[in-house]
């Protein structure tokens, strides 16, 4: 008798549920036109994934942070065309990403701007490419993620790019100089860097006197790979590396007596926002990024302005990447004449033919950005030094 | 000269090794088990004493002291809420428990401190940056010089710990017939809890002087150093106070030297290499004791 009771009970309470659960999406179906008013405003459904917790949830946050100030921006001034953007946590992990990305399907989105990290962007490129929904990553720079895909581009450089334009920079602006290079061979990006920094180096007849690595863990000692460097005579030595070794990269450096021209990429951006580090250790130090928040120019000020007032903290490269995503996208569906109750692979057909078919924009990481078909990113990287604790254009 | 300079610095990272090789081993030695969680003590000893210089404001030495304090309380509760409950279960059950403790360390350092790596101030920074010698040819950092000292001053003190107290003694009468010194009036529970509260002590001093070494800290900062100074009381011989030394001193070098002279890029499969061919003629470590089996 009791047994049957809580049969009952069950099948009860799912009927209860299952109405529950219509009643919810009929009621957001009717919510929806009601809410466009009387100009039935078009509205955009702009979706993406990344770390917002766990160890890289850094990247996720300002990414999602920066998409937002942009999706503000638009909406605000022009009432008859609205993006709503959704932003899933993928933990910088593959399968999670594409359980994001399933999610963020099922929500009706039409665009990715995602995902944040190389990994998990291959996996959901994969999928976006099946699914022939147009996709475009702020971030996640391994060539692996666009390579075979045409809808899939990258606002940021690709790892090869970033080592040619570094290679570029070194052998004009510091000619006949000896190059030492401090990498970590377990991890693609660095690795991608410095296998295209070295190529271009040795056809630009540069010299590298020290190529030293060091395995992924963290609290490495680089004690070893700095006193090569020191005795090869490097003057100028590439970390294409991020800016956790790199600050223990400096300060041993600075324990031995030994003070190269240290050269950064954008890995590098984020050291001086380190709790606790010491700015002077870094004082000198150049860098290769695509955003420098300290820039007078006005639209990053702006930009700058916003994001402190919204969230109380100085934007870094990854919030400007997501922010420029928004707005490349935007662009290039306005550019295209695009509705947003078109299908999505209609949606995708136009984009790809606007992205390879000469659309310009002018972002925050950079002005004049165009792409190959390749999905590659071709704009003008900053180089800045830091001086006093800011970044400075040089 | 700059062979001595890396030898410095071998010696140094070997140094932080050897102290959490200790710890490793002293545990192993009295509960048989592989206490996995024992890297991420450092890290909290780490971030603990972190947090007493940036916030509370406290001089390092102080913040050093409250780091060892907290560690110590650290090691007696997950002594006492996660492995006591298993003693007995075999050693399976324990081992997967320890990895567990390991994971919630390091997620519960997430929560509180977040990913952002925090930039550790030096235990030494009073002192200046280094010393050089032979007109700059060679420097040498205090952190280095310090690390090294304070090994060998934990390696004595324990030896004379072990040999010469009662606590010390009941520890070894543990470590070697855990049935018989309870015989003996050896209160069991008591002895492996203080071995743990004394190992998770040096974990914290450990963290402290890897971070002021290295100064990146981070919730997965422990992983590694943990792994390689498992590694090194292994090498030693597991069990073994001088063995646990003599290990992470020799991994530090072999892993510096490796580095700076064969290749950077082959330098763990060096240290690794080197101790499969020590354990393949000695299986018991460098001064492993060979245990009869009870049957």
């Amino acid at each position: 008798m009791k047994k049957n009771w809580t049969k009952f009970l069950v099948v009860a309470l799912s009927v209860m549920m299952v109405f529950a659960m219509t009643a919810c999406g009929g009621g957001g179906g009717e919510a929806a036109p009601a809410d466009g008013g009387e100009a039935a405003a078009q509205v955009l459904k702009i979706g993406s994934s990344g770390p917002l917790t766990g160890g890289a949830s850094i990247y996720g946050t300002a990414v999602k942070q920066g998409a937002e100030i942009a999706v503000a921006e638009i909406n605000e001034a022009d009432p008859s065309f609205q993006v709503e953007f959704k932003m899933e946590d993928d933990e910088a992990d593959g399968e999670k990403a594409v359980n994001a990305y399933n999610k963020l399907k099922d929500w009706g989105v039409q665009v990715i701007m995602g995902t944040v990290t190389t990994g998990s962007c291959i996996a959901v490129s994969a999928e976006a490419f099946e699914d022939r929904i147009f996709e475009l990553t702020p971030s996640a720079s391994s060539a692996d993620v666009t390579a075979g895909k045409d809808n899939v581009f990258q606002v940021c450089f690709t790892d090869p790019n970033q080592g040619i334009k570094a290679a570029d920079y070194i052998s004009e602006n510091f000619a006949g100089k000896k190059v030492g290079v401090i990498y970590n061979n377990s991890d693609p990006y660095s690795t991608g860097i410095f296998n295209a920094f070295k190529a271009e180096m040795e056809a630009k007849g540069g010299e590298i006197v020290a190529a030293e690595t060091y395995p992924d863990d963290t609290n490495a000692d680089y004690s070893a790979q700095l006193t090569n460097c020191k005795s090869a005579g490097a003057e100028v030595v590439l970390l294409p590396i991020y800016y956790t070794p790199a600050s223990v990269i400096l300060k041993q450096a600075k324990d031995m007596n030994y003070a190269p021209v240290f050269f950064g990429v954008d890995g590098m951006d984020g050291i001086l926002d380190m709790e606790g580090f010491d700015t002077t250790l870094a004082e000198g130090v150049m860098l290769m990024t695509p955003f420098n928040p300290w820039s007078t120019d006005e639209n990053v000020a702006s930009f700058v302005e916003k994001y402190q007032a919204a969230y109380n903290e100085l934007p870094n490269q990854f919030a400007a990447d997501g922010y420029d995503g928004v707005y490349a996208i935007y662009n290039a569906f306005k550019a295209a004449g695009l509705s947003a109750d078109q299908e999505n692979a209609e949606i995708c057909d136009a984009m790809i033919g606007q992205f390879t078919g000469g659309f310009t924009y002018d972002g925050l990481t950079g002005s004049g950005m165009t792409w190959n078909d390749k999905g590659e990113v071709n704009k003008t990287p900053v180089v800045c030094a830091i001086e006093g604790g800011i970044y400075v254009d040089k | 000269m700059i062979f001595l300079s890396n030898l410095i610095n071998g010696l140094s990272l070997g140094s932080v090794y050897a102290i959490i090789a200790l710890g490793y081993s002293m545990v192993y030695g009295i509960s048989k088990m592989l206490n996995f969680a024992h890297g991420d003590v450092i890290m909290v000893g780490a971030y603990i004493s972190f947090c007493g210089t940036a916030y509370l404001g406290l001089p390092a030495w102080l913040a050093l002291i409250l780091a060892i304090v907290v560690c110590t309380a650290l090691g007696m509760v997950i002594e006492g809420l996660a492995y006591r409950p298993l003693r007995g279960t075999g050693s399976l059950a324990v081992l997967i428990t320890a990895i567990g403790v390991s994971y919630f360390l390091q997620n519960a350092a997430l929560i509180i401190w977040g990913s952002a790596p925090k930039v550790f101030s030096s235990l030494f920074e009073g002192f200046g940056s280094s010393i050089s010698l032979f007109d700059g040819e060679l420097t040498v950092t205090w952190e280095a010089i310090f690390t090294l000292i304070a090994a060998i001053l934990v390696m004595i003190g324990m030896t004379l710990f072990t040999s010469r107290t009662k606590a010390g003694k009941a520890m070894r009468a543990v470590s070697e017939d855990n049935g018989a010194a309870q015989l003996m009036g050896i209160n069991v529970n008591t002895t492996i809890s203080m071995t743990f509260a004394i190992g998770s002590a040096l974990a914290a001093v450990a963290g402290v002087l890897l971070c002021s070494s290295y100064p990146a800290l981070m919730p997965t900062t422990g992983a590694m150093p943990g792994i390689k100074a498992f590694t090194a009381a292994v090498f030693g011989g597991i069990g073994s106070i001088p063995g646990a030394m003599l290990g992470g001193i020799l991994i530090g070098v072999i892993e510096i030297l490796g580095r700076a002279y064969i290749s950077s890029e082959l330098s763990d499969a060096i240290v690794f290499g080197v101790l499969i061919i020590v354990l393949l003629v000695k299986p018991t470590g460098l001064l492993g004791k060979k245990m009869t089996e009870k049957v």
